[in-house]
């Protein structure tokens, strides 16, 4: 029983990680109307800002907020140099253009930073575990990540739901003439937007950067699962990413955790843990393709388009 | 004027045919040069070249022309290249291959071209057993044999219990395998990860917590190894379960594991430090020139470039004379860093696996340390299911 709760945490958290990627990929997909691929390149971008800032202060607090500043400022320059040439083209212009900014970001990178990949070492206070019921100890950081994501959450409900920027990106993202014809700057909400994704994302990099390591091409794969969640969820609705990635989390996580043990139920150890795997890994595309066949446009599908 | 006397050289060549004495030696590398472990493909070519720049970058009076092709880690490039690397690029010899699943895709091309293929790393079980080929050597080793010494290793430890973990792919099943074959206590759990991209453990590590096993073995290569030791550590699961290791902790990931190795042993056939006079040579230059220590990797690599040239010079550079090339490398007739060794009828090593630790070197930089000799002339267990003899 504690190890299904212990799963459920990792799932948890998990899940909370890919809302963080969602939910700036599904602001910009759903407002801006853009596909765009080298959302998973902000990710690692962040992730080295905070590696080498946190180097610079030593601190790993300081360091991930100045990492969160400077990847706003990169998502913004990217938008206003890349992006805006992209507006008002298909969907297949958007991938192709993005796609080029992913090699562009990983090269840059590897001149920067070198082709080796860096660590980024957790201070000694959350580098521990925490007793959080009898016998089950639980790495104080999983659960700092899981509080964390839960108040950017939080705040992005309320930044979304009762503020006047949040009141122009929900009108952005209904009819975006009639916003423009009411006098609003949407160059300038589009800037911002795409920067706030990217801060997002970079949040996102920079909490896994301790336990995976920092290296090129580490936001390809998490990206593809942000965009089962975006599609599960709805696209252009940050409820339906929080629900969709909790519950890619928990399905991949628990997936996982026990499909070993069910399958060595009615076949050989050895071939359970061999087929095991590559069931589990199957299951959250499952879940999107019954998904996509009874509610094809997600979850929590925003109406207006 | 001078397309026409080139085409006419050419053509002379082509009547010539096998007789016409060969230009240069042609070596086709294949290892991985983009993605996250571009770092192992690039320590390869790093020791590759080092090998080349110490025969003066000759083999048997013919200058050498390396080409290197990128896998990408992916078993359909990895045919792909290799592919055109027999095809196109005409090449006497192939060499490289750090995953399994790559060389097992790629094997039968080049093969079947009667190319020679120099694993430097990859050695999976089919190719030692009833895949074996008079075509491929491994400067290597068969995947099985360094969980095996692990295993042994363990067993003089007194492990009773044991909770294995490694990626699902062709070498993650045969390190499992390997140190089951060995290990004499019992196997409390078992888990095969996604392979490449599942890098976090987080539910892997909660079972071996509830499973209480005396021990862990893992085989994670590359940065999966970093990741796996990170999150051992932050999970609290070290310090209180030992863990053991097969690829895991080399040259290239410790930088990035830093403190985190210490005290987490391994095993191998090569270790930096082995007191001979060909493995002082490469090692010191390899420092000299690259600031880093080499890898087990590189030395592999090194390794292939010598046994190539050993063959080359046996022939003294007639390239078409490929039984002579083949007896000759089958005397493993070069001086090998790892020391002397012998060539079991599969073409894989018979060699010492040494237990390794890491340490700190005098100027404050970790590295890997032999510790003891775990198993000495080691074969590995398929040798008997590959029907070439010699």
């Amino acid at each position: 029983m504690l190890l299904v709760l212990e799963q459920c945490l990792n799932g948890l958290q998990f899940g909370l990680l890919l809302f963080l990627l969602a939910a700036g990929l599904t602001l910009v997909f759903g407002i801006m109307d853009l596909v765009n691929l080298a959302h998973g390149s902000l990710y690692m971008v962040g992730a080295y800002f905070a590696a080498t800032f946190t180097a610079w202060t030593g601190s790993f607090i300081v360091g991930a907020l100045l990492a969160l500043g400077a990847t706003l400022i990169v998502g913004m320059a990217v938008e206003v140099i890349a992006m805006r040439r992209l507006y008002g083209r298909d969907h297949l212009d958007h991938v192709l253009g993005t796609f080029g900014l992913i090699l562009f970001f990983n090269e840059l990178v590897r001149i920067i930073w070198g082709p080796a990949g860096m660590s980024l070492q957790l201070p000694g206070w959350l580098n521990a575990w925490i007793e959080i019921l009898p016998d089950l100890e639980y790495p104080t950081y999983r659960i700092a990540i899981i509080v964390t994501a839960l108040v950017v959450a939080l705040f992005l409900y309320l930044m979304v739901m009762r503020t006047r920027l949040g009141m122009l990106i929900r009108a952005g993202a209904s009819n975006r003439e009639m916003t423009g014809a009411l006098g609003i700057n949407i160059n300038l909400l589009y800037t911002i937007v795409f920067g706030l994704g990217a801060a997002l994302a970079a949040l996102a990099g920079l909490m896994q950067a301790p336990i995976q390591t920092v290296q090129i091409g580490m936001g390809e794969n998490i990206l593809i699962l942000a965009f089962v969640v975006i599609i599960i969820g709805g696209i252009g609705s940050i409820r339906g990413a929080f629900i969709a990635a909790i519950l890619v989390g928990l399905i991949d996580t628990l997936g996982r955790a026990f499909l070993p043990d069910l399958m060595r139920l009615f076949m050989s150890s050895r071939g359970a843990s061999q087929v095991a795997p590559a069931l589990s890994s199957m299951l959250i595309y499952l879940l999107m393709a019954i998904v996509l066949v009874v509610r094809p446009a997600g979850l929590f599908p925003v109406s207006n388009k | 004027m001078k397309k026409v006397v080139i085409g006419a050289a050419a053509l002379v060549t082509l009547a010539a045919g096998p007789a016409f004495a060969q230009q240069s030696v042609k070596i086709g590398f294949v290892s991985t040069f983009s993605g996250p472990t571009a770092v192992i493909g690039n320590d390869m070519r790093n020791s590759f070249e080092l090998a080349l720049d110490h025969l003066g970058r000759k083999m048997g009076g013919l200058p050498v022309e390396v080409i290197y092709e990128d896998d990408q880690q992916k078993p359909e490039v990895g045919v792909q290249k290799s592919q055109k690397l027999v095809e196109s690029d005409k090449v006497n010899f192939v060499v490289g291959y750090i995953w399994s699943n790559v060389l097992l895709a790629s094997l039968k091309p080049v093969i079947d071209s009667q190319t020679f293929l120099i694993s430097a790393n990859a050695g999976p079980h089919q190719i030692a057993g009833s895949q074996c080929s008079p075509f491929f050597f491994s400067t290597s080793w068969q995947n099985d044999q360094t969980p095996q010494a692990m295993g042994h290793y363990m067993n003089q430890k007194n492990v009773r219990t044991l909770y294995l973990l490694g990626p699902n792919y062709a070498a993650g099943k045969d390190m499992l395998g390997g140190v089951t074959s060995t290990y004499k206590g019992t196997v409390v759990g078992e888990d095969l990860t996604k392979w490449p991209d599942q890098l976090d453990f987080s539910a892997e590590l909660s079972k071996v917590r509830r499973a209480r096993p005396q021990a862990v073995f893992v085989f994670y290569p590359g940065a999966a190894g970093v990741q796996f030791l990170t999150q051992y550590a932050q999970s609290g699961l070290k310090g209180q379960i030992p863990l053991y290791t097969a690829f895991t902790v080399d040259a290239i990931t410790l930088p990035l594991q830093k403190e985190l190795a210490l005290g987490v042993p391994g095993a191998q056939q090569w270790v930096n430090d082995l007191p001979n006079d060909a493995n002082k040579k490469f090692v010191g230059d390899f420092r000299a020139k690259h600031k880093t220590y080499p890898s087990f990797y590189g030395a592999q690599s090194y390794d292939a470039a010598n046994l190539v040239n050993s063959a080359v010079v046996a022939v003294k550079g007639d390239l078409s004379k490929k039984d002579a090339m083949r007896a000759e490398m089958r005397k493993a007739n070069y001086a090998s860093v790892r020391g002397p060794y012998k060539y079991g009828n599969n073409h894989f090593p018979i060699q010492n696996f040494y237990l390794q630790d890491v340490v700190k070197d005098a100027d404050g930089n970790l590295t890997l340390k032999t510790v003891a000799t775990i198993v000495e002339n080691n074969q590995d267990r398929f040798s008997r299911e590959c029907p070439m003899n010699w």
